[in-house]
């Protein structure tokens, strides 16, 4: 039996992580296109996780495809807002300067969210 | 070194320092198991101190810094995939689910906005916070498109989800919160991913709803910000968008 008609494990994997990290990639500038297009003010790749999330459901892909690259992509994201976090250092003083209502603003909306959603979902399942 | 290469070999170097520094925030978390030593935020800071210590500007760091971030893109693309998967999950509790995340994210966009402006903040701020209550990758990418400075919203969304992992848990204790399904989700949308980590510890049911959270969160809140930043600018509360240069 040839290696070719049956390609080591480890190279099948890799095509498919390539083949699920084009995927991908080919969904964010798809939402890139459709925001533009449509003029919404919705980041490109929000509609592209939309349009992800709506093609597994159809099964018109797999998640077997998308799962490597998916999950490489989840677990080194924090990684990759880095970069723009750095940028900070070009506000600096705006930080120094309103860092009270930036500090307020957080606390206030964090846990109001966290309130607001537990009582809703407690109080709703209350009543299915 | 030949001049031509000289830009190669900056970015180089810039994506290989981001890429020791964080793992070695990472290590510094993991030996010292604090909350606050956050790896992003301690990773961001290290870089800024050595990057004014050596007198490198932002724009020379970004030309390998951006190769990085341009995957944020693909990344929360990416998130589709748990999204669909905890849909499917979470069943008949669907509708409620997607009731109070939508009250969540009205509540998360109108608070930040509005707390800001009583504190006297500037439009650009009150911009970059408008987008506070969604996961860090999707709340830049709200924040530039509603005119506010993405840097400032991942330090913010970074720093609200430490105060909510930490303060979360008594609070919905005091509050008598006995459904896994609302600790889950109420600790996703104030928390994001630090909350979703501190939910993994309570069990499945808590992590995969605090999981589902931070996607639905990401959509509601991406149509809410603009609606109320809009609102806010026709009110004149706050200032027309200004278009950055760089």
């Amino acid at each position: 039996m040839s290696a070719s008609a049956h390609p080591p494990t480890r190279v099948r994997s890799l095509l498919r992580f390539a083949a699920g990290l084009a995927v991908i990639v080919a969904l964010m500038f798809v939402g890139d296109a459709i925001t533009a297009a449509a003029r919404l003010p919705l980041p490109g790749s929000v509609v592209g996780m939309l349009l992800l999330a709506a093609a597994l459901r159809m099964r018109w892909i797999s998640p077997a495809l998308v799962q490597p690259a998916a999950e490489m992509l989840i677990r080194n994201m924090a990684l990759l807002f880095v970069p723009a976090g750095v940028g900070l250092m070009l506000y600096l003083p705006l930080l120094r300067r309103e860092w009270v209502p930036i500090v307020a603003a957080s606390v206030a909306s964090t846990f109001a969210v966290l309130v607001v959603v537990a009582w809703t979902q407690q109080r709703l399942e209350r009543d299915d | 070194m030949t001049e031509p290469l000289r830009p190669l070999a900056l970015a180089t170097l810039a994506i290989a320092a981001t890429l020791a520094v964080y793992a070695a925030a990472r290590v510094v978390q993991r030996r010292t198991g604090s909350v606050l030593l956050h790896p992003v935020l301690v990773a961001i800071v290290t870089l800024i101190l050595a990057l004014r210590g050596m007198g490198i500007g932002y724009a020379e760091y970004q030309r390998g810094g951006r190769l990085l971030g341009f995957w944020l893109g693909p990344a929360v693309v990416a998130l589709g995939l748990p999204l669909y998967r905890q849909m499917e999950e979470i069943g008949r509790r669907r509708r409620a689910v997607l009731l109070s995340l939508l009250a969540g994210s009205a509540v998360g966009v109108v608070t930040a906005t509005g707390t800001a402006l009583l504190f006297g903040a500037s439009s650009q701020v009150v911009r970059s916070l408008a987008s506070r209550s969604v996961t860090t990758p999707i709340a830049m990418a709200i924040s530039a498109r509603v005119g506010g400075l993405p840097p400032l919203s991942a330090a913010v969304v970074i720093l609200s989800g430490i105060l909510g992992a930490v303060a979360g848990p008594p609070l919905l204790r005091v509050m008598d919160i006995r459904s896994r399904t609302a600790w889950g989700i109420a600790m996703g949308a104030s928390a994001h991913g630090v909350g979703t980590a501190r939910a993994a510890e309570e069990g499945d049911t808590e992590a995969a709803s605090s999981g589902l959270a931070i996607g639905i969160m990401g959509v509601f809140t991406a149509v809410m910000a603009p609606l109320v930043i809009w609102a806010l600018a026709e009110l004149e509360w706050i200032g027309p968008m200004v278009f950055a240069s760089g």
